[in-house]
């Protein structure tokens, strides 16, 4: 942090959305966007008289994240009563796990600055989601929606070692990319299906006990947990170097005015009077059922990551970035069908497919290229059938329509020339249409070669094959 | 003598003889109720143009012939916490006085499937907090033996229409002698099944982990009738038992020829009105002469039932009525300044006093800093009165004891002192603590009044609580005794 006094102290608490078909306590759907309050019921409006059955999909996707994040799997584990009044909240309580959740103490490793770190995990549970108010501008009044009402959530709290921002950033990507490798939730911070709550407290370098905490509400991106922690941190440094004390609080942090604003005190803090649901039974999770969901677990990115720095040779960076995203990851292995080429793949990968996405902010699945189409375009280079100049052109045709990179070249004529005689009838009219340039050549000016394979290939349409050119040329020149 | 002083075969066989339509049984509830509610007080909605439009099409089935359900074209009443779609269910509260169910009970599902007629929704204390059917939001109710007494609650009205042939069977809820104590004060037969033996969805909760629905009727034949109607596993309801409910009927041989009974001594000692337990020992020796046998036992946990049941049902009512908000369904205070003032004023003018009390009693025993003294301290204790009851019933098959200290009292003798009114459960609370089956059958009276015998079984075993029952009520006739309302 920029004040060097102090180290910042931050534990996570994230709650994942899981993409279970139906809700967790009832059978309505539970896809984003319907009309408000389509997806509901008896059960999950809270009406009188109604009970919970808890759906089994819920659990087991509860416990392949617990599993892939390396917690330990309770054997036996019930469900409790979160007290609160809220009208996003038809029962008035949220059906939560209090003292026996799913998972516990399991580890995650972060990358940051090249360095590995590993940030412990003290629990991960699983609970019910709340529906969505809006409020109407003017104070006239509140709308509710409960079509997630109900929707199964898992809340994963990490331990107190996150030191930075940047550290807690590299620990949300890597815990989004393990919830999709697991394909338990879409993880989209925009969509509210991972949410993300910091606790942050700084203290003395060398200091042993923590420091008072705030706890940072209301951040929707992974860069928005980065700049509120970053706020933070600072102004918590700045009320110590005052001679002040942080005060326990929760904080929200707002987005436009990149700041945080105290929400209410330690005092005020709600007391949810948890006890165990006597609606449900508690739950018991044998080893067949565990064994059964590990085996649906698939390789993990840091398993992935090890793998292609040791079966492809690529960097940990490239290897880091390409399985960051399982999707990313499977594109690359895909393209490994149709070249043998690992390096080449990747580095077309991490430079202009990556840079073709950001610059449209689109997904993966946005690009019209698929993995095949990657492999046959290096292919096409690898054989000489097109240069690697010739390839961009060819690679923007493929992102753009889907087409295969053999159609686009065809269509386009985009075949390399490679015929000596079609090149050197080339050569000759360009050295016959340009004197002075083969005479400053002639006369020692080295730089005239690169004008002269400049108007060689514009006549070409850079189809000319670059090494022929050159070397024909340089024949012509000195014969 | 009432059609409902049939037995239900004898009604059946009525019926499918053409002796007897649908439409006649269903008038004769209804021109009863007409009658008798206005000084009874049992219903707060009635069900009369449904009900009658039921029963023609009932006659129209009965006309094309085929096999029909001994519950086919029955009235019945149904206890307002009990949600039945499109028929107000009110709980006895202001607060849902405009509350119509967008979904049946399950229980309801299978009454339909049985083919009983719901005549209507009977009366209570509210949310089923009380045991004098005072706590109703509405109007009390009167009991048929003696109008200035109360009918017991919170199943009140559900006992009192049985005991006033206003219907020919209710359905009521227990929590901690809500279907017993009622029955017991009414003279009439109350089963409160095993936890887990009726489906509680749809049931409105009052404290989940002890509340059971269970048939309230004239004779013990009819309550297993309606028991074999109702029980079952039900996937919506996770508390709900997977067995093999077995033919209740056949379990009524009327042989109990070698039982061993035992009777608690802490049910017939302090505070127990001394013609109750003289009846109760009358009952003994009726059941000592059909060859039964009876020792005093100790439940030894028993003193601290009351205290940890009023804990934890308080508990569990306090989160379980905190749904009432205002914010989707029933009273919503009107132009409240902000959110919590619409919370405070709408739960403050829905809730009575005796709700609002259990609320506060349950919201501090499962406070932060409280928890452990009280609520776990009270699961703990439940443990301990359970094992009193797995010990007893190592030994023997039935407990039996008095259903209630006293007869009925009267209206508005112990309203003022709820601790008095907490005690009328203290035979029935460990019972529901225990979750096991117990049945309340009259057993004579005292001074005019009638006296409930309390049969108490093991887990599941309602069929031998019943048999029990069946052999004493055919030994004695109790259950012909009947009010005198004119």
């Amino acid at each position: 942090m920029a004040n060097s006094k102090y180290e910042t102290v931050v534990g996570l608490e994230v709650h994942v959305e899981l993409h279970t078909k139906s809700k967790i306590f009832c059978g309505c759907s539970t896809s984003f966007g319907a009309p408000p309050n389509t997806h509901t019921c008896p059960v999950c409006l809270g009406h009188p008289g109604v009970l919970p059955v808890l759906n089994r999909q819920a659990v087991e996707y509860a416990m392949k994240a617990a599993m892939a994040i390396n917690c330990e799997i309770a054997e036996w584990c019930k469900f409790d009563r979160k007290n609160y009044f809220y009208p996003d909240s038809p029962k008035a309580y949220q059906i939560s796990q209090y003292d026996q959740p799913i998972g516990q103490n399991g580890w995650i490793d972060i990358e940051v600055n090249g360095k590995t770190k590993r940030i412990g995990i003290t629990r991960l549970h699983l609970e019910e989601d709340a529906g969505k108010l809006t409020h109407i501008d003017g104070g006239l009044g509140s709308l509710a929606d409960f079509n997630r009402v109900g929707t199964p959530l898992v809340e994963i709290v990490s331990e107190p070692d996150i030191r930075s921002p940047e550290e807690a950033k590299a620990y949300l990507e890597k815990l989004r990319a393990i919830m999709l490798y697991c394909d338990v939730s879409d993880v989209k911070m925009e969509e509210g299906s991972m949410r993300c709550d910091a606790n942050i407290s700084i203290r003395p370098f060398g200091q042993e006990k923590f420091g008072t905490r705030a706890e940072l509400k209301n951040m929707n991106s992974f860069r928005g947990v980065q700049r509120g922690l970053e706020y933070e941190e600072l102004r918590q440094a700045d009320i110590l170097d005052g001679g002040g004390q942080v005060v326990q609080e929760t904080r929200r942090w707002d987005e436009n005015q990149g700041k945080t604003f105290s929400m209410r005190s330690k005092e005020e803090a709600h007391d949810y009077r948890y006890f165990p649901d006597p609606d449900l039974v508690r739950l018991r999770i044998d080893d067949e059922w565990k064994a059964r969901v590990r085996a649906s677990i698939p390789e993990l990115p840091d398993a992935r990551q090890a793998r292609y720095i040791s079966e492809y040779g690529l960097s940990s960076y490239d290897a880091g970035v390409l399985t960051a995203s399982m999707k990313l990851a499977n594109f690359f292995e895909e393209s490994l069908k149709f070249t043998t080429d690992a390096k080449a793949s990747a580095n077309w990968i991490m430079g202009d497919l990556l840079g073709y996405l950001n610059a449209n902010n689109f997904e993966l699945e946005d690009a019209k290229i698929t993995g095949q189409g990657l492999g046959e375009l290096i292919q096409l280079i690898e054989k000489g059938t097109i240069s690697t100049k010739i390839a961009k052109t060819v690679f923007k045709g493929i992102v753009e329509t889907g087409k295969s990179p053999a159609q686009i070249v065809e269509e386009q004529g985009l075949v390399q020339i490679s015929d000596e005689g079609a090149i050197v009838a080339v050569v000759d009219a360009v050295i016959a249409a340009n004197p002075q340039s083969v005479e400053d050549f002639r006369g020692g000016k080295d730089k005239a070669i690169g004008f002269l394979v400049g108007q060689i290939m514009k006549e070409t349409k850079g189809k000319a094959n670059p090494g022929l050119v050159n070397k024909l040329l340089m024949e012509r020149l000195k014969g | 003598m009432s059609l409902f002083d049939l037995r239900l075969s004898e009604l059946h066989n009525r019926l499918t003889t053409k002796q007897l339509s649908v439409a006649e049984l269903v008038d004769a509830s209804l021109s009863r109720i007409a009658e008798t509610d206005v000084k009874i007080g049992a219903f707060l909605t009635l069900n009369e143009e449904n009900a009658r439009k039921a029963a023609s099409e009932l006659d129209a089935e009965l006309a094309s012939g085929g096999e029909k359900g001994l519950l086919f074209g029955i009235p019945a009443g149904i206890k307002d916490n009990i949600v039945t779609e499109g028929l107000r269910t009110t709980c006895g509260s202001k607060f849902l006085e405009n509350y119509d169910p967008i979904y049946d009970a399950t229980v309801m599902k299978k009454l339909r499937a049985a083919q009983s007629i719901t005549v209507g929704k009977l009366n209570m204390d509210e949310f089923a907090m009380g045991g004098s059917n005072e706590n109703s939001a509405y109007h009390p109710v009167r009991n048929p033996w003696a109008l200035d007494r109360v009918p017991g609650g919170s199943s009140g009205g559900s006992a009192a229409a049985v005991a006033a042939r206003q219907a020919y069977f209710t359905l009521g809820s227990d929590t901690g002698g809500s279907i017993r104590q009622p029955a017991a004060y009414c003279g009439v037969v109350g089963l409160k099944p095993t936890y887990g033996l009726v489906s509680r969805f749809g049931l409105v909760a009052f404290a989940s982990s002890l509340d059971q629905i269970g048939p309230i009727t004239k004779n013990v034949e009819d309550s297993a009738y309606v028991l074999q109607a109702i029980a079952g596993h039900d996937e919506r309801d996770s508390t709900s038992a997977n067995v093999d409910i077995p033919d209740y009927l056949s379990a009524l041989t009327g042989d109990v020829k070698g039982l061993k009974i035992g009777v608690p001594r802490e049910y017939m000692g302090k505070g127990i009105d001394p013609q109750v337990k003289e009846r109760v020992l009358e009952a003994l020796k009726v059941f000592e002469s059909m060859g039964a046998h009876w020792e005093e036992i100790s439940l030894p946990h028993t003193d601290y039932a009351v205290a940890t049941y009023y804990l934890l049902a308080s508990s569990e009512a306090s989160s379980n009525l905190a749904r009432f908000d205002g914010v989707r369904y029933g009273v919503r205070a009107s132009n409240p300044d902000n959110l919590l003032d619409m919370y405070r004023r709408s739960r403050s003018e829905g809730f009575g006093p005796e709700v609002k009390r259990r609320i506060m009693l349950g919201t501090y025993a499962l406070s932060s800093g409280y928890y452990d003294a009280y609520y776990k301290k009270a699961q703990q204790v439940r443990t301990l009165i359970k094992r009193d009851f797995d010990q007893a019933f190592e030994k023997y098959d039935l407990i039996i004891g008095p259903t209630a200290p006293t007869p009925a009292f009267k209206i508005g003798e112990q309203v003022g002192d709820p601790l008095t009114m907490y005690l009328n459960d203290i035979c029935t609370i460990p019972v529901s603590l225990a979750g096991v089956p117990a049945i309340s059958i009259p057993c004579g009276t005292a001074d005019g009044l009638p006296v409930g015998l309390q049969i108490i079984g093991k887990h599941f075993d309602e069929a031998t609580v019943l048999r029990a029952a069946h052999a004493f009520e055919s030994q004695t006739g109790f259950h012909n005794l009947r009010p005198a309302l004119s």
